[in-house]
Order: C-alpha cells, then sequence, then structure tokens
C-alpha cells in the first residue's frame, strides 16, 4: 500500500524505467524520502540543498498542486496518485 | 550550416544534443538552444535581412532551424502601428503598437512560435504534432499542421470561446476539451506527451518553440528603423515572449544589428484575476505562488506560469515593472484601442492597454518616451468578452422614413466616440 507515484521521463532512469512506482509515508516529505530509499538519487532531483521541492518541479496530489494544498507537508492517504511533473510552457 | 551548436540548462548549464529534449534531467530546469554568435555575426546584416521577404523568417540565422524553414512562410512581419490618437488618449509623445492580431495565418502571436517548433517537428521527422493551449496556440498548430500535412491533435480548456474552439477545428485536427483550467490541461499533456512521443510544440519542442518568439522584438527594433524603444509593454501568461523580447534586443546588440546601447524597460501586464507574477514582482519575491485563474482574459489564464521567473528576471535586469488590471478595465481598454486605432484585440491585448494606461498615469512611463505596446491576439476570436459592453444596431424596415425618424431621434453622432485631443 501507499501513495502510488507517476514518474515523468526524465526520471525514470531512476526507477528502472518505471512509469509509475508506489511509496510510503503519511506526507509528501516523507513520500519523497521514502521514494530516495527505493530509487537513490531521485531526492536531489526533486528537492534543493535546502530540501524545498526545486523551481521548475511541480508535484499533485490526486491531480491538484501541493501549493494549494499544504506543500511537501500535505497529507498523504494510502492509494492518493502522486505526479511529478515539470514545468511547461504556456499557450 | 546550423547556427545552433546544443542545448543548455537554463538553471545549472548542463549540456544537451539537439533532440527534442525540454527538461534537464539534473534539476528541470528548461533548456535553451545555444548559438554561436560569432559564427552568426559574420553572416548577418541588416541589408540582408532587409533583402528577404516579409515574415519572421527574415531573422533565420537566429532561428534554430536546419536548412529551408518547413512553414510559416507568411507569418511575422506584422504592421509596427504609430498610435497617434491612442497616444494622445493616454497623453503621451511616441506610441506604438505591434500588431500581431493580425499574423498569418491565425491572428495571434503563436504563429511566430508555431512556424518554428513545426519546422523543428519536421526536421526531427515527427509525423504528428501536438499542444496544450489556451485557444490561439492550438489555432496556431492546428493551422500549420493542415497545410503542413501533418497529424494534429489539440488539447484545450473545455469552457473556451467559441471563436477559439472553431478556429481550431476547421482545419481538421483532432480536438479534445478538457474541464479544468489550463493548468488541468497542461499536467494531462505532460503526461501524454511521455507517454505518446507526439511533437508536442510546448513541451518536447519548448526550446525551439520558445525561440520563435524572438522575431516578435526583432521586428519591433528594425520597423523603428534599427533602434530599441524605451519601453514596451508585454502581456504575461506562461511566461515565453517577454523574456524572448529581452533576448532579442539583446541579441541584436551582440550579432552587430543594433548600435543603440541602452536597453529598453519591459513591463510585464497580467489580469487581476490570474496575476501571480504581478504578486511576486510587487513583493519583491523570487517565488511564484500559483493561483487559480478567473479572468475574462482567457487566453493569458495561466495561473502556474512555467517561465514566470524568468519574466521576473527580465523585467526587473531591464528597470522595468508591471501591473494587474480588471476585467473592467480590460474590456474598456479593448474598446479604447478598438475606437482610437481601429485595432480590435482580445482580452490578452486589452489587458496590455489596460495596464500601459495606469503604468503612464503611475508615472512608472515617462510621457515624453518611446513607448511600444504589445498586442499578441484578435478580438473577432473573443467576441464574449465584450458581448454585453458594446452596442447593438438599431433595426428598422429598409424605409427611408423609418431611418429618417430613427435618425432624428438620435443625437448627432460624434466623429468619433473617442476624441483625439490634439494629434501631432
Amino acid at each position: 500500500m501507499g501513495a502510488r507515484v507517476r514518474i515523468p521521463t526524465p526520471l525514470r532512469r531512476f526507477t528502472g524505467g518505471a512509469e509509475e512506482v508506489s511509496a510510503d509515508g503519511v506526507t509528501i516529505a516523507a513520500v519523497v524520502d521514502n521514494l530516495e530509499q527505493r530509487h537513490p538519487g531521485l531526492k536531489e532531483r526533486l528537492c534543493d540543498e535546502a530540501g524545498k521541492v526545486r523551481r521548475f518541479v511541480n508535484i499533485f496530489v490526486n491531480g491538484d498542486d501541493i501549493r494549494f494544498l499544504n506543500n511537501l507537508e500535505t497529507t498523504i492517504k494510502d492509494g492518493d496518485e502522486v505526479s511529478i511533473v515539470p514545468a511547461i510552457a504556456g499557450g | 550550416m546550423s547556427n545552433v551548436t546544443g542545448l543548455t540548462c537554463r538553471e545549472c548549464g548542463q549540456e544537451y544534443p539537439i533532440a527534442p529534449l525540454h527538461v534537464c534531467e539534473m534539476c528541470f530546469g528548461p533548456l535553451e538552444v545555444i548559438y554561436d554568435y560569432e559564427s552568426i555575426r559574420k553572416q548577418i546584416s541588416r541589408r540582408l535581412i532587409e533583402s528577404r521577404a516579409p515574415s519572421l523568417w527574415r531573422y533565420r540565422e537566429l532561428l534554430p532551424v536546419n536548412g529551408e524553414p518547413q512553414v510559416g512562410l507568411h507569418s511575422g512581419f506584422t504592421p509596427l502601428v504609430k498610435a497617434d490618437r491612442l497616444a494622445a488618449h493616454l497623453g503621451v509623445k511616441e506610441l506604438y503598437v505591434k500588431d500581431d492580431s493580425v499574423n498569418h495565418p491565425t491572428f495571434s502571436y503563436k504563429d511566430r512560435v508555431v512556424s518554428v517548433a513545426i519546422s523543428k517537428a519536421i526536421e526531427f521527422g515527427f509525423d504528428t504534432v501536438s499542444c496544450a493551449s489556451t485557444g490561439n496556440l492550438a489555432n496556431s498548430v492546428s493551422a500549420h499542421a493542415a497545410r503542413a500535412g501533418l497529424r494534429c491533435l489539440i488539447f484545450i480548456p473545455a469552457d473556451l470561446e467559441q471563436g477559439k474552439i472553431i478556429g481550431s477545428t476547421i482545419y481538421g485536427p483532432r480536438a479534445v476539451g478538457i474541464r479544468g483550467n489550463y493548468d488541468d490541461v497542461n499536467r494531462l499533456c505532460s503526461e501524454i506527451a511521455d507517454k505518446y512521443g507526439w511533437a508536442f510544440v510546448n513541451i518536447n519542442l519548448r526550446p525551439y518553440y520558445t525561440e520563435g518568439a524572438k522575431t516578435y522584438g526583432f521586428e519591433i527594433a528594425e520597423q523603428l528603423g534599427w533602434r530599441l524603444p524605451q519601453h514596451v509593454i508585454v502581456p504575461t501568461a506562461g511566461g515565453t515572449i517577454l523574456p524572448k523580447v529581452a533576448k532579442a534586443f539583446e541579441e541584436m546588440k551582440k550579432v552587430g544589428l543594433i548600435d543603440d546601447p541602452h536597453t529598453p524597460k519591459i513591463y510585464t501586464a497580467q489580469a487581476a484575476g490570474c496575476a501571480p507574477v504581478i504578486h511576486a514582482l510587487h513583493k519583491g519575491s523570487d517565488l511564484i505562488v500559483p493561483v487559480k485563474p478567473n479572468t475574462i482574459a482567457k487566453s493569458i489564464a495561466i495561473g502556474n506560469p512555467a517561465d514566470g521567473y524568468y519574466v521576473l528576471r527580465a523585467v526587473r535586469d531591464s528597470g522595468g515593472w508591471g501591473e494587474a488590471v480588471t476585467d473592467q478595465e480590460i474590456v474598456e481598454a479593448i474598446q479604447l484601442l478598438a475606437q482610437t486605432e481601429g485595432i480590435f484585440t482580445e482580452p490578452a491585448g486589452g489587458t496590455t492597454v489596460a495596464v500601459a494606461k495606469k503604468l503612464i498615469e503611475q508615472g512608472r512611463i515617462p510621457r515624453n518616451e518611446s513607448i511600444v505596446i504589445s498586442i499578441t491576439g484578435n478580438g473577432y476570436k473573443t467576441i464574449e468578452a465584450v458581448m454585453g459592453h458594446v452596442n447593438q444596431p438599431f433595426t428598422i424596415n429598409a424605409r427611408l422614413q423609418d431611418f429618417d425618424a430613427l435618425y432624428q431621434s438620435l443625437a448627432a453622432p460624434a466623429a468619433s466616440p473617442v476624441p483625439a485631443a490634439e494629434l501631432h
């Protein structure tokens, strides 16, 4: 159980090519730490040295941007879908 | 023969080969095309540019394509209108409107970025092009794809104006309306782009696509007689065009097309109902906090602007500023531009005109210096935005006495709804 995490192409080399992986944790911060344990190297791609989500990384929980929720402290339930999405130009 | 040597991450400097890539694998920063400016400087000249057809491809040395451009042969080189009646109304001396409401073939600035992106898609060998769009981009991708004989899928918010929807579907793409706002469309398209591997002009072709926006700046300078304006007001949605206009001015100096050493001040314009960049600018912050858009200016209703950070940087580096305006001010400004200059723009253009007015009234933009207002889209696509605010025609029978009676009942109409104080 845990969250289902959607992995974008540039990060799939950390997940052995998997598009979706699972990770445990009651908050996004904990999910990110758990991802790092299971797929070493991932956290550095998502977070800067201070541990904050990088400027061009968007994280969504069930389709909602975590910046509209509680950022890294956003609560995660079993089965939630977490998406990691690079920023996209306008249109 | 290409002047492009590779791609580089704007954040960490990691380099990549020329490929349909858009995100740095190290830090997720956006990738930017690297040019060999030394070589371009030797190839390019004002005379060479002036000898070419009036399209955005006259600046091809500074665009990331190899060989002959594939599409958009009539895109760009839109009018730079000396806007004396609007200038008189705003109380300024030298005002121009760079008018992409008449860009070919789909009446918005997007024909620039799409011309470059689809030329690049063809070079890369894609047979399917796609985009996430607030409307104008989908119109342009659909039209250029039809002309190039490519398969096309477009993704838009389901609640767009009819003009923007039909303005895509007429060209025969597969159109998908998403329940949600543009930011929802974007998130979905990011995953679709990953999965299906099409040429998404604003996703995996983004480094090439965004370069097309520079041509808006190149043209302003050329049309001013190879000089730079002092002030430029540009609308901000995702944040593509503003930093690229700044880059255009810098490149023209770098390759010797412009001698003028001054840097134009650049101002960002947003609708109050979607102003994440203005909030950060006014707070003095680098952090763009996303918003949920709520404005009639749907073409610039992007709550999570990918390049917002670079807009802030370009504005601050230039010594410019920015403002947000209400939907009411936007509608009034659409009418003002139409009734002084005969140019009908969409709410994004109304936003830019209203913000220009506000910045002039605030004294941020001096009244005696040269100013360019960027009009990036066409009002005929967004009739809904002004529908309740303009007069409907009087309806009479086809009889002279009916008209006589009507005419007598009306006060004699003014020559112009907006008097032109003193024209210079």
